[in-house]
């Protein structure tokens, strides 16, 4: 599904990512790990087409998207939430996600709408708000909501993309114990209930270890492990990076 | 179910305020005398207000300030002059090629600008705006340069099976101008209401979650930009038409300030808050400056009371009182 080979990002004189390659199959639940500093965001945004990499290879679906624009990279199935919320806070999370809804239908310089495609869109968006379990909040202004709550929405404007593979950075950043849960809850349900492949960047290890089909860890821009859950456990490098780094 | 019973916040109250804003346009002409206005006031409301609109079109739904949209304005009076003084008589036929000089004009700028954000794409849109200007300025033979371009008039409309006077007739003159008004306004509400209009709304509300949500970001601002030119190119002809007179003060900086004051007074997230700006702007010029020549003054103490106090604009602040 996702194969990335030997990417390096460079920021003038600055390695934020050297080298790292990661390969993840269709239904997956990846999760990438590591010490602050260690390029996770960077990497991120070298898979989203934030912007491209210095060198290496990104191939998704057997394309090579390397250097493919974002809306590109959209349109063959990736989408991505960010580590800070990004909504559109004036707008009621009905509109945030028509927005999507219409954007991923390929509705985005219609003038008008016919009968049939404005049901299909309003179903459709029914449909993704059962499924975030956030018709409640329907109506509101998403600015107006809890972080946990902006963050669902926006996972809501993800999945209105249908995308093939959702790319979600740091999910949980900054929630409480609650909200954390209902966003793992969502996270799990995702990925087990409806196959999503997904790659996401977590700083909670709980979450990652009981989420996660495999972790990939990242220390100072490089690859330091790659397995399961349980190997990385197991895995002394991996305590000395976060050791080293919290001692 | 409960999507159909509950209406979003601003929609529960569209179709009342649509009603008010049109009576109240539709009977401008009896009533405004009762306040001390006069009919081409009421008209000079309008054109101003579709300007201000039109560009609100851009500042208050797509996010993007322009501070050089007299531009557009003024090659709309000038197409429009230019065709009545040069080519034909036909009212019609000036207020399409004001439309065409203007929003062309608007479609080439805005294909070299797109890539700009905030600061530098209002500076780069004042530096067009100034190249157009002293192009009008300067091309004296053409457009009467300094003093502007005179010697032509609205003519009356044809409409086959009769004329519409509308030369001395002001109330004619008014609906006419409500008329295209109408459409104008008809249109930039149905582009708003559209799936790309709410392209638009996103690229306002962050440009960041727009783009990955796969919006050709650059491609739809152009598109924005371009149909703000032509709906303010609109708005010039008619200018032209007012006054029978094209000036090169239309295509000045101070104007393209005073739209964005317009709209800032009436409040950039109401459809119709522009057009409450131009009126109170309008109104205000007419009233103060025929009593002191510093009428400006005035106008500048008012509009630091609003942005003070009333940071939503006047308009923005009855719908928040409205919906709490």
């Amino acid at each position: 599904m996702l194969e990335v080979s030997n990417v390096t990002k460079t920021f003038g004189s600055l390695v934020a990512v050297r080298e790292v390659s990661l390969t993840v199959e269709r239904g997956e639940l990846r999760a990438i790990i590591g010490p602050n500093g260690a390029g996770k965001t960077t990497f991120f945004n070298l898979i989203s087409g934030f912007f491209p990499p210095t060198k290496g290879r990104i191939i998704f679906d057997g394309q090579d998207v390397t250097n493919l624009p974002v809306p590109g990279r959209v349109k063959r199935g990736m989408a991505r939430t960010f580590q800070i919320t990004e909504v559109f806070p004036e707008l009621p999370v009905r509109e945030n996600v028509r927005i999507a809804v219409e954007v991923g239908a390929g509705y985005a310089l219609r003038p008008r709408l016919s009968a049939t495609e404005r049901s299909g869109v309003n179903r459709a968006i029914d449909e993704l708000l059962e499924r975030t379990r956030i018709t409640a909040k329907a109506h509101r202004l998403v600015g107006e909501l809890a972080h946990g709550d902006q963050r669902i929405a926006e996972i809501a404007m993800a999945l209105a993309l249908k995308p093939r593979l959702l790319l979600l950075d740091e999910p949980t950043a900054g929630m409480g114990e609650q909200e954390t849960f209902e966003i793992a809850g969502l996270i799990r349900r995702l990925h087990r209930e409806e196959n999503y492949s997904i790659v996401l960047v977590e700083h909670d290890m709980r979450l990652v270890f009981h989420l996660a089909d495999r972790i990939t860890v990242l220390a100072e821009g490089a690859l330091l492990a790659d397995g399961t859950p349980s190997d990385i456990a197991a895995n002394p490098d991996v305590q000395a990076a976060y050791l080293g780094h919290a001692a | 179910m409960s999507g159909l019973l509950k209406s979003p916040p601003g929609d529960r109250h569209r179709l009342p305020v649509l009603a008010l804003v049109w009576m109240i346009l539709l009977l401008c002409p009896f009533w405004i005398p009762y306040i001390g206005g006069y009919t081409s006031l009421g008209t000079r409301i309008l054109v101003l207000g579709l300007a201000a609109m039109s560009l609100n079109f851009l500042i208050g739904f797509t996010g993007i300030v322009s501070f050089g949209h007299a531009a557009y304005f003024g090659l709309g009076v000038y197409g429009c002059g230019l065709i009545l003084r040069y080519v034909t008589g036909s009212t019609p036929l000036g207020l399409v090629a004001g439309m065409l000089l203007g929003g062309l004009a608007g479609t080439a700028v805005g294909a070299l600008i797109t890539k700009r954000r905030g600061i530098y794409f209002a500076m780069v849109t004042i530096a067009f705006q100034q190249i157009f200007y002293f192009i009008a300025y300067k091309w004296n033979g053409l457009t009467g340069g300094f003093d502007g371009l005179r010697g032509f008039t609205r003519a009356n409309l044809d409409l086959g099976f009769t004329t519409i006077n509308i030369i001395n007739n002001d109330y004619a003159f008014y609906y006419f101008v409500l008329f295209v008004f109408a459409i104008a306004v008809g249109i930039m509400g149905l582009v708003l209401r559209s799936p790309f209009g709410r392209t638009l709304l996103a690229i306002r509300e962050n440009e960041r979650r727009a783009r990955f949500l796969g919006i050709n970001i650059e491609r739809h601002i152009w598109l924005a930009f371009t149909l703000s030119a032509f709906f303010i190119s609109i708005a010039g002809g008619l200018y032209a038409l007012l006054n029978n007179f094209a000036d090169p003060s239309s295509l000045y900086t101070d104007l393209s300030g005073e739209l964005v004051i317009m709209c800032v007074l009436g409040g950039i997230r109401v459809f119709w808050g522009p057009l409450l700006g131009a009126a109170l702007y309008v109104v205000l010029q007419d009233y103060i400056s025929s009593h002191t020549v510093n009428w400006m003054f005035f106008v500048g103490l008012i509009f630091v009371v609003v942005v003070m106090f009333f940071p939503r604009g006047l308009l923005g602040m009855l719908r928040r009182r409205s919906e709490a």
